[in-house]
């Protein structure tokens, strides 16, 4: 594969490292006098705490330290705001709300000992009812979980709704049709293979503070730390180095980190602080838990014109959720999905309960994952019901073209479609009829298959700073670049790769902005003393947010570049133009052969050639950039799926998903990215589940029970792809880190509901383990397994 | 316990807790970070290293077991500055994203090509099932020891 001068497929520049084993990742720093910390956690999901009496554990001769809420509360610091202005618990000092919250935190000299010590600390608990079934969480006398806060007296957290109720009210009232559906889209957790960790590094000398931390957002961090704690900002540095999966994990400040740093500055020694896997999937932030009521109104011939959603949405103890701060719902109210659709309406009730807190990670772009398995669901479920096709359903109710852009009836303006042509490519792909076909003569002989769609419209970038913030933070990023006197650049992005291969596909950014090969540019990110401000990489935002950044500050450079030229060719700057050729990117004379490189001219510039006055030489340049809306990417994807009536196992045979992201920067890794997406989509929809007893205790607390996919479970991937670029964004490009996560479990579970249609069955909740198929097959789809999810 | 353990090629002599884990062994004793650990229970396979020539989860392994034993890392693959063809082969068809279940993707996919040369599709879905990706579903890193089977010869 040759490097591209710009767009195009080229190997990673990052994978030299990766593939030799030479990645930074948190847990391979090791700094010189470096301590080790460990967090105990509570066996309870809700308990007083009555004592906690860590004298064993201090006396361990290995041990430096040990933390409790009490220690924190005498720095203020035993609670700490969450990313949705709530507040959790740092170390637990009056109650426990969730099993596996932090009541304590050891700093020893090595790993082992930090966990040896934490079984000699005592805490004496007193165990409370737990609120584990959010539909229970809001009944009379339900126990309150969040009596820290003055004058609650329930769990609710808030009520919130989009749309225009009398609207949708009214096309309900005269309806033809009209269907619904309970849905539970369930709690899962995205589980990167790498585990959230930190190392804290308090120099008391020069009052700097480093911490390394495989976080998505350094900056905002960098700025809570100091908000927080009431450390000076610019002494404190986050460095996020190589990150083993984020997947939005690893947006939020969890506990662990802060005692770290606690730890650090009390012992004045770094310390290393790693979560194994159950402390992952027992506190760290889940995603979903909507339970979801959905219902359309349609005509018999199957045009739909009103949909409504009630929604009870589980927080967990704490409202933790990353998302800006005027959307408590997240973005799920973009439910109306891909299709025209007059009126709308949502109403969300958010709940505490005694689980972990989160809300948002995993992929799923602010909650429009739930958003767009609702809708598929409910297109699948009215097709059912009106004894269509559900392609040709969609087909009939899918935006047009020319309705671009379009004012969804809950206010969102979708910035470029083409739906028709992208379901019609994936049937294509898919082979659609005879699909049917073959699944027709399979019925007849008892055989269940079924073909599932799922058409997606994603809403990523955030965002325009006057509607989005987080805490306060408004969603622009900045981007700095500087030309070396040789033309060699140096990019520095406030966004940070999880693996998304920003130093590769941002190199290629400048590259066709300045006409430079990609191996002439370095990507500088994840270190807040090295790059300017923004807020990170989650929600599809890198490429619309910081990758517009990049566009845009090399086009300054070149502007920059315009000016130096004229002087070098003695020409006026209006009289030049760029062109990007063989050789690269140059400023010629209008109708004249007289040209300079982008080389040439970077040398120029810093070279003592006399500069008009105002031209002040170097091409560096900085920009922040403020996106002036979100970009929306869509997709079509086609899952067939055979299933065993016996034994209710599900077979994904083939999975067709055709991506329209607007133009690809490298289009290698946008087909990565969709590979990965796609997987999750299979996974939730049959295997991913954190489920909970009613005492609360954790029943997903490892990879033995919370099942992930592996390579037999994932077929082989069809992709496709169509074209239709953003008309904001600096490249026409739109984002699509998440767009398979978010569209593809619909796909599988319509799959599925469509393999069981014969046993008339109409919907059931994921994960759709062989158990619950083979339930659905017996009439009796509701999970029966779990007492409570 | 005094352990001796070849790792790589080298050999190393420590005096080790007796829980202590080979995978903590490599990383913390030795300094070869590039062998990763991410779960408590067996399952994810980012551990993966060859204990005489055979794959396993150094997780599960106690370094006092690795005694008098030859253990290869992802660090050895390299040999004389020429990379492994598993390792060309990740890059060549962007086997990985996040990096962090490569090295004991690679370790599996040597050990598989070592056995069988010429692995189908399903063979190597099969020799990697008991890992996890969160990354790349799969599909490239299945493409990517299919390109090492088919450039067993190539330098890079
Ligand atoms: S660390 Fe997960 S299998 Fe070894
Ligand atoms: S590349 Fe990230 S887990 Fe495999």
């Amino acid at each position: 594969m040759s490097t591209p001068m710009g767009f195009g497929r080229m190997h990673r520049k990052e994978d030299a490292r990766f593939i030799r084993g030479r990645g930074g990742y948190v847990d391979d720093v090791q700094l010189p006098g470096m301590l080790y910390g460990a967090v105990l956690r509570s066996p309870h999901a809700h308990a007083w705490i009555r004592s906690v009496d860590t004298a064993a554990a201090e006396a361990h001769p290995k041990v430096r330290a040990v933390i409790t809420g009490a220690t924190l509360a005498g720095l203020n610091l035993d609670w700490m705001p969450t990313l949705s202005a709530d507040t959790q618990a740092v170390l637990a000092t009056d109650k426990v709300r969730f099993q596996g919250q932090e009541v304590a935190f050891v700093v020893a000299e090595d790993r082992y000992s930090a966990r040896d010590a934490l079984e000699l600390i005592d805490v004496d608990y007193e165990p409370l009812d737990p609120v584990i079934d959010a539909r229970t969480a809001l009944d009379e006398g339900a126990p309150v979980i969040r009596d820290d806060q003055e004058g609650r007296t329930d769990n609710r957290i808030f009520d919130w709704e989009a749309g225009d109720r009398a609207a949708a009210d009214a096309v309900f009232a005269r309806a033809e049709v009209t269907v619904s559906q309970d849905m539970l889209y369930p709690r899962v957790h995205p589980a990167p293979l790498e585990t959230c960790g930190a190392v804290a590094d308090f120099d008391k000398v020069t009052g700097k503070l480093t911490v390394w931390c495989p976080t998505q957002a350094p900056h905002a961090h960098r700025t809570l730390y100091a908000m927080v704690a009431g450390l000076p900002e610019h002494k404190i540095r986050v460095i996020s180095p190589d990150i083993g999966g984020g997947f939005g994990g690893k947006v939020g400040i969890y506990p662990g980190y802060v005692c770290a740093i606690v730890g650090s500055i009390v012992t004045g020694r770094p310390v290393k602080w790693m979560e194994d896997r159950s402390e992952n999937l027992m506190s760290t932030a889940f995603a979903r838990d909507y339970h979801m009521r959905g219902e359309v109104a349609a005509t018999r011939d199957g045009r739909i014109q009103a949909i409504r959603v009630k929604v009870l949405a589980d927080h967990g103890a704490f409202n933790g959720t990353a998302q800006p701060s005027k959307f408590p719902a997240g973005f799920f109210h973009v439910f109306t999905g891909s299709y025209d659709i007059q009126a709308a309406h949502c109403e969300v009730t958010g709940v505490y309960t005694n689980k972990a807190p989160g809300g948002v990670a995993y992929a799923c772009s602010f909650r429009i994952t739930e958003a767009v398995y609702l809708v598929e669901r409910m297109i699948d479920v009215l097709a059912a019901e009106l004894g269509a096709d559900p392609a040709e359903l969609r087909m009939k109710n899918l935006l047009r073209p020319e309705q671009f852009p379009y004012t969804t009836p809950t206010g969102w303006e979708y910035d470029s479609g083409d739906y028709q042509k992208t379901l019609q490519l994936a049937m294509d792909m898919a082979g659609y009829d005879a699909l049917r076909r073959e699944q027709a003569e399979k019925r007849a002989r008892g055989e269940p298959m079924g073909i599932g769609i799922s058409f997606f419209t994603e809403a990523v970038g955030a965002g325009p700073r006057k509607h989005m913030d987080i805490l306060g933070l408004g969603m622009a990023d900045g981007a700095e670049l500087r030309v070396h006197p040789t033309g060699k650049a140096v990019l520095r992005v406030s966004c940070q790769t999880q693996g998304q291969g920003h130093e590769t596909t941002f190199a290629q950014i400048v590259a066709a902005e300045l006409g430079i090969s990609p191996d002439d540019v370095e990507v500088v990110h994840g270190d807040t003393d090295q790059t300017p401000f923004g807020l990170g990489t989650y929600g599809s935002r890198s490429t619309p947010v910081s990758g517009a950044a990049t566009a845009m500050v090399a086009r300054k450079v070149r502007e920059r570049a315009r000016q130096v030229a004229s002087a070098m060719l003695e020409a006026s700057p209006q009289d030049l133009e760029w062109s990007v050729g063989e050789s690269g990117g140059a400023w010629t004379v209008a109708g004249t052969g007289a040209s300079r490189t982008i080389q040439e001219i970077a040398l120029a510039a810093h070279s003592n050639l006399e500069l008009p006055d105002g031209v002040e030489g170097h091409l560096d340049a900085t920009c922040v950039y403020n996106p002036p809306n979100l970009t929306y990417p869509f997709g079509a994807y086609i899952c067939v799926v055979d299933v065993d009536p016996g034994t209710g196992q599900v077979k994904v045979r083939r999975f067709v998903a055709v991506d329209d992201c607007g133009n690809r920067i490298n289009p290698m890794i946008v087909e990565g990215q969709v590979h990965g997406g796609l997987a999750d989509g299979v996974g939730m929809a049959l295997m991913q589940l954190m489920a909970f007893d009613e005492e609360g205790n954790h029943l997903g607390a490892s990879f033995m029970d919370y099942l992930l996919p592996t390579a037999l479970e994932c077929p082989s991937w069809e992709l496709g792809e169509t074209v239709t670029p953003s008309p904001h964004h600096p490249i026409g490009a739109k984002g699509v880190g998440e767009s398979a996560t978010v569209g593809s479990p619909a796909a599988v579970v319509n799959a599925v509901i469509d393999a069981l249609a014969p046993y008339g069955v109409r919907h059931a909740d994921m994960p759709l383990t062989p158990a619950a198929v083979w339930r659905a097959i017996q009439g009796d789809p509701i999970r029966t397994d779990l007492a409570i999810t | 316990m005094r352990i001796s353990v070849t790792v790589n090629g080298q050999t190393h002599v420590r005096d080790v807790e007796p829980r202590l884990l080979l995978v903590h062994f490599l990383r913390d004793e030795l300094g070869l970070t590039g062998t990763h650990w991410g779960c408590d229970t067996s399952n994810c396979g980012v551990c993966v290293v060859q204990l005489d020539g055979v794959p396993v989860k150094s997780c599960t392994v106690l370094a006092v077991m690795a005694d008098g034993h030859e253990v290869t890392t992802v660090e050895g693959l390299e040999k004389d500055g020429e990379l492994d063809p598993v390792q060309q082969g990740f890059v060549q068809c962007h086997g990985l994203q996040c990096g962090f279940c490569t090295p004991g993707m690679l370790m599996t996919a040597r050990w598989l090509l070592d056995r069988n040369p010429d692995p189908d599709e399903g063979e190597i879905r099969e020799a990697i099932s008991g890992q996890l990706c969160r990354c790349t579903g799969y599909e490239n890193i299945v493409r990517s020891v299919r390109w090492a089977a088919e450039n067993q010869e190539a330098k890079a």
